[in-house]
């Protein structure tokens, strides 16, 4: 593919295109103006990942913002994946911004509808949802595709966006879940990150219901790993994280271990192993590790899994 | 009140294209208030679907009823029997009646043939304006009577801003001008005496008791049944 072919022409873009088994990553920004702690997670990732997600306010909390971060990790050298809730910008800010990160490079972005204010530390904000990620996959296509702004407008220079989406297959009405991914596909979606997948044989059922309806072919499918910090993390995702799927197994597999360091490896252990059974499934095209808190843990897991050395694109 | 006004005919008829038995339902509270889907205004759209279907050589049946109230499970109960003889029902009444409805009769295919359009004030006959958008946090003691959260443009809590020009608003609706809403609170407020409230800094609103919050449910524990 000439590089006048792809849409962005990024390094997640190039590599999914060749069919590479892809990794990414996830980087939560910092409660405080302290940009030194991104450099860090990013120079941790380096080398390790073909791009990095950068959490936009993750959860409804206060964080530096996702294109001041991303802009900051690629300057590290490490390709970003910004993300953009609907959560607390409107259709103009979504343009403006996504017009800004484009000038400083950023060429990966992320539509998501975004944790509910309720989740986070000002329960009391206005949300603001003008579009819903659906919508908003649309509008960054057709800025990039027809030149145009949401309103019609023609601009002169596009930007050159890989856009991705989320999906959560444990979600329900579990039979709308991959037609709810059709719809995004249609609306624009290049590619696509998973919830944390813990209960595998339903990502698998979920898969089967995505390949009968030829989306596989259509979207890059990158399957979400949370490597468990230990047996009281499983059971809290399990309990309040909204929409995650945690099966009993897999806690008690974490509480069979002695607390600190052991349940570590063993949740290592068990990231590894499930990157290697889902890379086994026909039309997942990566994984995205979201080591929450935890991106030390990644270069390890990436190594373990056999994905290493990462491929360099022209 | 709450008011609401009737869709463009075009939009109604393409609600229920396909459809030749429809029951238009009317609501005799707020929106007969407001003229606009009470039993007469049913009567008159029911008519209109039938001109309209007998012009374009088709056999339909649309007949009309209406409820004393359509939010009310009693009042729908009142009407259950017409309701069950059509396999379509074009409410008239506000989005709290229309899913009253179709929650009632599910599932029913029930249709708005109106948009609900906010909480008014009939100023004069056949004018209404907007006074409340039902934020749940109510600062109307401290503005001098009048709501800045729906009759300021932006919402503000400490205006006017800098788009306040002879006692209007730097926004229109659509040729309307609208009366600077924080022009009318510093009026008021010094027809009051009470002038220095404008002085303090008003704090941002808790809209999580608005619906940005999630849809609201009261429930009045001295008034339930024992």
């Amino acid at each position: 593919m000439s590089a006048t072919e792809y849409k962005a022409g990024s390094n997640l873009e190039k590599i999914l295109s060749a069919g590479t088994f892809a990794v990414t990553g996830e980087c939560g920004p910092p409660k405080s103006a302290d940009g030194s702690i991104i450099a860090e997670k990013a120079k941790l990732l380096k080398g390790y990942v073909d791009a990095v997600n950068i959490t936009d306010n993750q959860t409804a909390v206060v964080r530096v913002c996702s294109m001041a971060s991303g802009y900051a990790v690629q300057q590290n050298g490490v390709e970003a994946i910004m993300q953009m809730t609907c959560r607390d910008r409107n259709r103009l800010a979504m343009q403006a911004d996504i017009l800004g990160a484009a000038t400083l490079g950023i060429k990966n972005i992320l539509c998501l509808t975004g944790d509910h204010m309720s989740f986070g530390n000002h329960p009391q904000a206005r949300g603001v949802h003008d579009l819903d990620a659906i919508n908003l996959i649309r509008m960054y296509k057709d800025m990039r595709d027809e030149k145009k702004f949401q309103c019609g407008e023609e601009m002169t220079v596009e930007p050159r966006l890989f856009i991705g989406c989320a999906e959560n297959p444990f979600a329900d009405p579990f039979e709308f879940r991959a037609l709810r991914l059709k719809k995004k596909v249609e609306a624009g979606a290049d590619f696509m990150q998973t919830q944390c997948i813990f209960n595998v044989p339903k990502f698998k059922q979920w898969m089967a219901e995505v390949r009968a309806i030829g989306l596989h072919k259509e979207v890059k499918i990158l399957a979400g790993i949370t490597p468990l910090k230990g047996a009281g993390m499983a059971n809290y995702m399990k309990k309040f994280v909204p929409g995650m799927d945690v099966p009993d197994e897999i806690v008690e597999r974490m509480a069979a271990k002695e607390k600190g360091e052991p349940q570590q490896a063993e949740g290592k252990k068990l990231a590894v192993e499930m990157i290697k059974e889902l890379a086994e499934v026909e039309g997942v095209a990566g994984v995205h590790i979201m080591a929450v808190e935890w991106e030390p843990a990644v270069p390890e897991i990436v190594e373990a899994a056999g994905l290493l050395p990462r491929p360099v694109v022209a | 009140m709450i008011t609401a006004e009737r869709k463009p005919f075009e939009e109604i008829l393409a609600l229920v294209e396909g459809h030749d038995k429809v029951l238009v339902a009317g609501c005799d509270t707020c929106v007969a208030v407001c003229l606009t889907g009470g039993e007469k205004e049913a009567e008159i759209l029911a008519s209109e679907l039938r001109i309209k279907a007998q012009a374009d050589g088709r056999t339909v049946q649309v007949e009309h009823t209406a409820a004393i109230r359509q939010c009310e499970w009693e009042y729908l109960d009142a009407i259950a029997d017409k309701v069950n003889e059509y396999p379509v029902v074009l409410s008239m009444a506000c989005g709290i009646g229309i899913q009253s409805m179709a929650e009632k009769f599910a599932p029913k295919l029930v249709l708005p043939a109106v948009n609900t359009n906010m909480l008014g004030m009939p100023q004069e006959h056949a004018v209404w304006l907007e006074r409340c958008v039902a934020c749940g946090d109510c600062r109307i003691g401290l503005t001098g009577g009048i709501c800045p959260v729906v009759r300021c443009s932006k919402s503000l809590m400490n205006g006017p801003c800098g788009g306040s020009h002879d006692g209007l608003c730097e926004v229109k609706r659509g040729d309307e001008e609208i009366e600077c809403a924080w022009a009318l609170i510093h009026d008021r407020l010094k027809e009051q005496g009470r002038e220095e409230l404008l002085l303090e800094i008003r704090p941002p609103k808790d809209w999580s008791l608005s619906s940005s919050g999630g849809p609201r449910k009261m429930v009045k524990e001295e008034a339930k049944p024992v």
